[in-house]
């Protein structure tokens, strides 16, 4: 009972029950356009949001979009309903709910974004949002791990998305869903159309788990219990299941899609089968049969004929509700008993009757019995897999050893706890508040239903939502009972092969068991890896490259400069060595050579004293040479402030201990900063020289000449310059001062109150 | 004359980063201030040295009736005299103060970003202070 502490009468609860609203009322808003969409097609609205790049906000409410918003909606407003109950006290309920209410506002702008930009920004926000769910109680070192797993993998699979969708819009020139149907042709034969559906795909099947980025899904189990319900049955992992659909009429029908996703479908959907009958705790079992469906999922969209899609879509809508249903059940398991153990839970049905009721309706909806809407769901996906274009029997066999092992899972999960033997957990446990088991039982007599009226789901729902994507002319329309045929003949040999595995599961997971563990190679074990190589080669490269040393640093940092520049420039060849310019008048060479020797002073000395005096000469030797080319002002500016320089030298120099204290380096070192320091000497030398024989454009100085006295009315040009022309920059310049002077300030005062 | 220029530069660079390469942290401060210099006699050269004038316009005229010295240049440069006087004190500052709190001015031994245990509480309570 980790998951629920103690009631915290602190909590304030009406912000997480008042946002139930907001999924209520989008549904609402989404049923009232069913006639209208199921008459005309679709609902358009734009407007630019970044024009200079093609990115138009754009939705549209075509039947696919609708089927996913009422469902997204739908069982968002009754998780909400489920997890307010569910994790009443928790202290942070009320930012699961700012999460929840999030996660379904991007999936809702996911399935209705008509451009695939803004497609990509909310496939992002799914990805963000569901690693925060994932990772709510960020106590548990097992939830943030979950949660950075499935960031990771689903994210890194975004990117790859990104990287398709500007793909398409260098092939295509647009990013707008409903004008690339008329590109078709053009990408299919574009020798880019296999990176594109690499990435693509990558996408997809990173965010719908499929093998081998199946591994995320169990292990998002952390979560809460309504968050798996929510993510893991109607949304999140549907979102690459939209995706597929959505660009079925753009990227589908060529045998590489085909191929890839029948296949990759009809692995994971028995990786997904096999797994789940081996597992014993609850929610691990429900997550492995989401990956089985995500994989039928998948396998029909690789078709391309009406049946096949039709399946796709159904099956959907079906699994949406059977498992949000069974997830919120088994929550409601834990809730009650505190285990989710399967051993430990029997025989609780009569104590918690609703509960019951709803994971009855739910399983044998999953189950596939007649008169559920899983019957009619597993009709049209035998008839589809009869039909696919690729690899008929594979796509059978899978579809029929899929359900046959969810036939049994369904009974196992369902059943078993509620109508078996009642265990000493059983005893204790009491019927949950009606909001924890109002959502099941909703979810699950709808399944029961709509599977009583096929042919009002398929024309309001599953018709529009498949022609949505699917031009066709062909009838779609879901029947009860089309016959005598081979779909049903599947059927029989489903629920015979089902009741078999169910009897014989204790032996099946035994030997599951044993052949799972005995499987070498994981692809969690090559994400574990990877992982941590990042981390050791992060580790590594941060130790090499900061560390802490200042004279590495700079090393680097000038030494890439002068190679860098200095290459450049020798490979430009603009130096020319040789005198230039005004002869050098015997006085001035003189103090040039002072300043010469007042450098090398300052290098070479170990007295601060000395080291002032070689500044100075060197300060007054430049104040000396702009006065005598024509800059009396920077003169004598410089002039001022190399005193006040030297001044304040002084005064911290003599509390600062002498450099002759101080140990000389060694030789290695030196030689490396000798080299450095001539290096960037030389470099600068070097620029100079280059510039010197470009003429000066004196452009700019000409428009100051002209206008400083006529628009300005100042004889000093450089100083109108200063306090008229770029009188912004000397503002800044005095903020910098100001700056500079209270920061010293505050270092002087905090050593005070501090001491 | 620039020739002669580009090599008395060149050298306040040399001279410079050497300086700032030692370990001493008044090394690095004369350093800093022959950097600053070099700079700005590199912006003042660059900008030409062929006219002597200085960029004054005489009474009685609108516009300066020779050629006169490059004005642009002289303006860049007195802004970053002053703007480099700013950070130099800034410097002297903050290099006295870490020489106050960690005891050294040599670089290889301040790499301690935070104080010893002991103090540690010490600027706990200093935070505090500051905060309330």
């Amino acid at each position: 009972m980790k998951e629920h502490p103690a009631h915290d009468p602190s909590t304030i609860y009406w912000p997480g029950r008042l946002s139930a609203l907001l999924p209520l009322l989008l549904f609402i808003g989404a049923a009232f356009q069913v006639p209208e969409i199921q008459k005309n097609g679709a609902l358009a609205m734009a407007f630019d949001w970044v024009p200079s790049l093609n990115v138009r906000f754009d939705v549209v409410l075509d039947g696919l979009s609708l089927l996913f918003v009422l469902i997204i909606t739908g069982i968002g407003f009754l998780v909400t309903i489920y997890a307010d109950a569910y994790l009443a006290g928790h202290r942070q309920i009320n930012r699961f709910f700012v999460y929840l209410q999030s996660f379904l506002l991007s999936m809702v702008g996911l399935v209705l974004s008509n451009n695939l930009i803004l497609l990509f920004v909310f496939w992002e926000l799914t990805t963000l949002f569901s690693f925060l769910l994932i990772g709510f109680q960020n106590e548990s070192a097992t939830a943030r791990d979950s949660a950075r797993q499935a960031l990771l993998v689903t994210g890194g699979g975004g990117l790859l998305l990104l990287v398709g969708i500007l793909l398409i819009g260098d092939v295509t020139g647009t990013y707008a869903i409903s004008e690339l149907q008329g590109h078709t042709e053009r990408l299919h034969r574009d020798a880019r159309y296999l990176p594109i559906l690499i990435c693509l795909l990558a996408g997809a099947f990173t965010k719908s788990a499929q093998f081998p980025f199946h591994f995320w899904l169990p292990n998002a189990m952390a979560a809460p219990t309504p968050v798996s319900a929510f993510l893991h049955s109607a949304t999140m992992v549907k979102a690459g299941i939209y995706l597929l659909a959505r660009l079925h009429p753009i990227m589908g029908g060529t045998t590489a899609w085909m191929t890839t996703l029948v296949v990759v479908g009809a692995v994971t959907a028995l990786w997904g089968a096999v797994v789940a009958m081996a597992k014993t705790d609850l929610k691990s079992v429900l997550a492995h049969t989401t990956i089985m469906a995500l994989g039928i999922m998948t396998m029909f969209l690789g078709g391309r004929t009406t049946p096949a899609l039709t399946a796709a879509i159904t099956f959907l809508l079906v699994h949406a509700l059977y498992k949000s249903s069974l997830f919120m059940v088994v929550g409601s398991i834990d809730h009650q008993t505190g285990t989710r153990e399967l051993a430990e839970i029997g025989g609780i049905g009569r104590r918690m009757p609703f509960t019951a009721a709803a994971a009855l309706m739910a399983a044998l909806s999953m189950a596939g019995f007649p008169l559920f809407l899983g019957f009619i769901g597993k009709e049209i996906m035998y008839k589809g897999a009869l039909t696919e274009d690729v690899f008929p029997g594979l796509a059978t066999t899978a579809a029929l050893l899929s359900n046959a092992l969810m036939a049994a899972v369904a009974a196992t999960v369902a059943l078993r706890p509620f109508w078996g033997r009642e265990t000493p957990k059983a005893l204790t446990a009491r019927e949950a508040p009606w909001a924890i088991w109002f959502g099941p039982l909703v979810v699950g007599a709808i399944g029961l239903g709509f599977g009583l009226i096929p042919d009002w789901v398929s024309r309001w729902l599953v018709e529009p939502a498949v022609r949505a994507f699917h031009a066709t002319g062909e009838d779609i329309t879901l029947k009860l009972f089309y016959g005598f045929n081979y779909p049903l003949l599947l059927s029989v040999i489903t629920m015979t092969l089902g009741a078999v595995f169910y009897l014989a599961r204790q032996w099946l997971r035994r030997t599951l068991v044993r052949f799972l563990t005995a499987v070498p190679m994981t692809m969690e074990k090559v994400y574990d890896g990877g992982v941590k190589a990042t981390l050791a080669i992060a580790k590594w490269q941060t130790r090499r490259l900061q560390n802490g040393s200042l004279f590495q640093y700079l090393t680097v940092i000038i030494g890439t400069t002068v190679i860098g520049v200095g290459g450049a420039l020798l490979h430009a060849g603009t130096i020319r060595v040789g005198w230039s310019g005004p002869p050098v008048p015997v006085w001035l060479g003189l103090l040039l050579v002072c300043m010469l020797v007042g450098i090398g002073i300052v290098v070479r000395t170990r007295s601060r004293l000395l080291a002032i005096c070689g500044l100075g000469v060197i300060g007054t030797g430049m104040a000396v040479i702009f006065l005598t080319y024509g800059a009396p002002d920077v003169g004598l500016t410089q002039l001022l402030v190399e005193t006040l320089t030297l001044i304040f030298a002084a005064i911290v120099l003599l509390r600062l201990p002498p450099i002759e204290r101080h140990h000389r380096p060694g030789f290695s070192r030196m030689a490396l900063s000798l080299l450095v320091a001539v290096g960037s000497g030389a470099l600068v030398t070097g620029l100079m020289m280059a510039v010197q024989h470009t003429e000066v454009d004196r452009t700019i100085t000409a428009f100051y000449e002209q206008a400083s006295y006529l628009k300005a009315h100042g004889r000093n040009i450089v100083n109108v310059i200063l306090v008229d022309f770029r009188s912004l920059d000397t503002l800044g310049e005095i903020i910098v001062v100001a700056a500079s002077a209270l920061s010293a300030l505050a270092l002087i005062r905090g050593k005070r109150s501090s001491s | 004359m620039e020739t002669a220029l580009a090599i008395v530069s060149g050298s306040m660079v040399a001279g410079g980063i050497y300086l700032l390469l030692s370990q001493n942290l008044v090394r690095i401060l004369f350093g800093l201030i022959m950097l600053s210099n070099a700079v700005n006699l590199v912006i003042f050269t660059a900008g030409g040295l062929t006219h002597t004038k200085p960029a004054l316009i005489e009474v009685g005229r609108s516009v300066p009736g020779t050629a006169v010295a490059n004005a642009l240049p002289q303006a860049l440069i007195l802004t970053a005299i002053v703007i480099g006087f700013a950070l130099l004190v800034f410097m002297f500052v903050l290099f006295y103060r870490s020489y106050e709190s960690l005891g050294t001015i040599d670089t290889r031994q301040m790499t301690k970003s935070a104080p010893e245990k002991p103090h540690a509480t010490d600027t706990t309570t200093a935070r505090q202070e500051a905060g309330s």
